[in-house]
C-alpha cells in the first residue's frame, strides 16, 4: 500500500524542527516524487535523522583549527603563482592571496577598490541608457577635458584650451564647462571657440597660478572616487565596472540597482549596510578569491572566520590587532606574538590567567579543554552521602 | 538624489527587534546572559533602520548556503 503525496508530506511535517531548510526541502522533493510504504518511509526519514545527527559537527571539536587549516592549507598553493593581477575587463584586481590577507587582515582600504555596479531593468538591457548611468558616475575633472591651460601674463588671464575630442566623448560641451567655472567667485569668463579665458582684477602671477590649478581641478560632474568606469555587456545585461568605491553615493544614482550593486571595500559595506551585509561580504569575498584560482574550501570554515570577524560589531582583523590580540589570556597573547611585550605588561599590571583556554593548558602542562577534555565531571555530594545512608 | 532602502540589498538579510518576552525566553533557553550575545553597534545602519535601543536584542534571519535558512542573535550595544 503505497503513500499519496499529501500522506507523505503530512508525516515528515515534524523533521521541520529537526532538519535545516534545505536538507527538509531536498528530502520532501525526493519523496514526492517516489512511492513508498508507510514501512518504508520511516526507515527513510529514520536513517536521514541519524546520518544528520552524525554529521554535525561534536561538542569539543576544534573548529578554529580546522577552518585555519582548511583555508591555510590552499593559500600555501596560492603563494606560487600570485602577486600578479588579472581582471575583470581592463581594470586592475589585487587577486589571489595579496587579498585573502587584505581581507583577513579588515585593512581600512583595499589596495584595489572596484565596484559591480548592476542596472535596474530599465537600464540594464538598453546601451544608451547604461552609458548614461556609467557617465553619471564617473568623477571628471576639468583636468580630464582640457589639452592644456597657460598663463597669459600680458593680458594676465589664464587661457583654458579645452580639448574637443574629450568633450564630445564625455557629451559634454564648451558651456557646461563654462556653467561650472562660474562657481569661482571674482573671475570674468571669456568664451572663444573651445578657448575659455578667465581674467581677475589685478592679479598677480600667484594669484594667476592658483587660479590655473584651482580651475583644472574644478569637478565637472560624477561621484567622488570613482575614477575610471567600465560599461560591459555580461550574458543578459550591461554591468558598470569602476576604479574606485563609494557604494552610499552610487546607491543614490537613479538607474542604480539597489539590490545588487556591490564593492569590494568591507569596511564600506560595514558603514553603509551594516556588520551583518560586512559579515556576508567577507565570506563572498573570500570565497570569490579561492574560486578565482580555481581552489575550494567549503563555506563553513569561511563562515566561521567571517563570524569571528565580525561577533562584536565592527568588522575586526584575525591576528595581532584583532581576534588573537583581544584574547583575554595573558599566556595566549604572548603564544602568539610579540611574546616578551605581553608577559612584561600582565606582569606589570598584575594580570591573573584563569587557564580555560587551549593555549595556556598546553604550556602549563595540563589537559586540553577540546574534545573529551571538555567534560567535567561533578559529585553532587548530598546524592551520594544520601546513597550511602539507605 | 533618491532615498536609497538598504535593507532590500542582497547582502542584508532580516533584521528584527525581539519584544521583551521573547528576549527572555530566548536567554532562557540559551542560558547565558545578554553581553554573552554577539554584539551590533547602536550606529549600524540596519539599527538605525528598525529603530532598535540598547539592549534590545536583534532577531537576524540569515540566508545561510548550507542550512537554507539559519537564525541569528545580536545584541545592540553602544561602542
Amino acid at each position: 500500500m503505497y503513500l499519496s503525496e499529501e500522506e507523505i508530506v503530512e508525516r515528515i511535517a515534524e523533521l521541520k524542527e529537526k532538519l535545516p531548510p534545505s536538507l527538509y526541502n531536498d528530502l520532501e522533493r525526493e519523496l514526492r516524487r517516489v512511492k513508498i510504504t508507510e514501512e518504508d518511509l520511516k526507515k527513510v526519514v529514520s536513517e536521514v535523522l541519524r546520518r544528520y545527527e552524525f554529521a554535525k559537527v561534536e561538542p569539543g571539536e576544534a573548529v578554529g583549527i580546522v577552518a585555519a587549516q582548511s583555508m591555510g592549507e590552499p593559500s600555501t598553493q596560492m603563494t606560487m603563482r600570485t602577486f600578479h593581477y588579472a581582471g575583470v575587463a581592463e581594470l586592475n584586481v589585487t587577486l589571489g592571496l595579496p587579498r585573502i590577507i587584505e581581507i583577513v587582515d579588515a585593512r581600512k582600504k583595499p589596495s584595489t577598490p572596484m565596484m559591480t555596479i548592476y542596472l535596474e531593468e530599465e537600464y540594464a538591457h538598453d546601451r544608451e541608457k547604461a552609458e548614461q548611468v556609467a557617465r553619471e558616475i564617473e568623477t571628471l575633472y576639468v583636468r580630464d577635458v582640457m589639452e592644456k591651460s597657460e598663463i597669459d601674463l600680458v593680458n594676465s588671464r589664464v587661457n583654458l584650451y579645452l580639448d574637443e575630442y574629450e568633450l564630445r566623448r564625455k557629451k559634454l560641451g564648451v558651456e557646461d564647462v563654462v556653467a561650472k567655472l562660474k562657481s569661482i567667485k571674482g573671475v570674468e569668463i571669456e568664451e572663444n571657440g573651445n578657448i575659455i579665458s578667465l581674467t581677475m582684477s589685478n592679479p598677480t602671477i600667484k594669484d594667476l597660478r592658483k587660479l590655473a590649478n584651482r580651475v583644472a581641478d574644478l569637478h565637472l560632474r560624477g561621484i567622488k572616487d570613482i575614477t575610471r568606469v567600465v560599461l560591459r555587456k555580461e550574458e543578459k545585461e550591461y554591468v558598470i565596472y569602476t576604479e574606485g568605491s563609494n557604494l552610499k553615493d552610487v546607491l543614490k544614482i537613479e538607474g542604480v540597482d539597489v539590490t545588487r550593486t556591490k564593492t569590494n571595500d568591507i569596511m564600506e559595506i560595514q558603514r553603509v549596510l551594516g556588520i551583518e551585509a560586512a559579515r556576508n561580504a567577507i565570506i563572498n569575498e573570500i570565497q570569490d578569491t579561492l574560486n578565482e584560482q580555481g581552489l575550494i574550501v567549503d563555506v563553513r570554515h569561511l563562515m566561521l572566520v567571517a563570524d569571528m570577524m565580525t561577533v562584536d560589531g565592527t568588522v575586526k582583523a584575525i591576528g595581532r590587532h584583532g581576534v588573537s590580540g583581544e584574547k583575554a589570556s595573558v599566556l595566549a597573547r604572548a603564544a602568539f606574538e610579540i611574546t616578551v611585550d605581553h608577559l612584561l605588561q600582565a606582569a606589570v599590571t598584575g594580570e591573573y590567567d584563569e587557564l580555560e583556554g587551549i593555549v595556556e593548558n598546553v604550556i602549563v602542562g595540563r589537559p586540553v579543554k577540546l574534545g573529551t577534555g571538555m567534560v567535567e565531571l561533578v559529585m553532587r555530594r548530598e546524592l551520594e552521602e544520601s546513597k550511602e545512608a539507605v | 538624489m533618491r532615498r536609497v532602502d538598504i535593507s532590500k540589498h542582497e547582502l542584508v538579510p532580516k533584521h528584527e527587534v525581539l519584544s521583551e518576552e521573547e528576549a527572555k525566553k530566548l536567554l532562557e533557553e540559551l542560558n547565558i546572559s545578554k553581553g554573552q550575545l554577539p554584539k551590533i553597534l547602536k550606529n549600524d545602519p540596519m539599527v538605525q533602520k528598525i529603530k532598535a535601543k540598547v539592549g534590545d536584542i536583534i532577531k537576524i534571519t540569515r540566508k545561510s548556503k548550507t542550512a537554507g535558512e539559519s537564525i541569528y542573535y545580536r545584541v545592540v550595544v553602544n561602542e
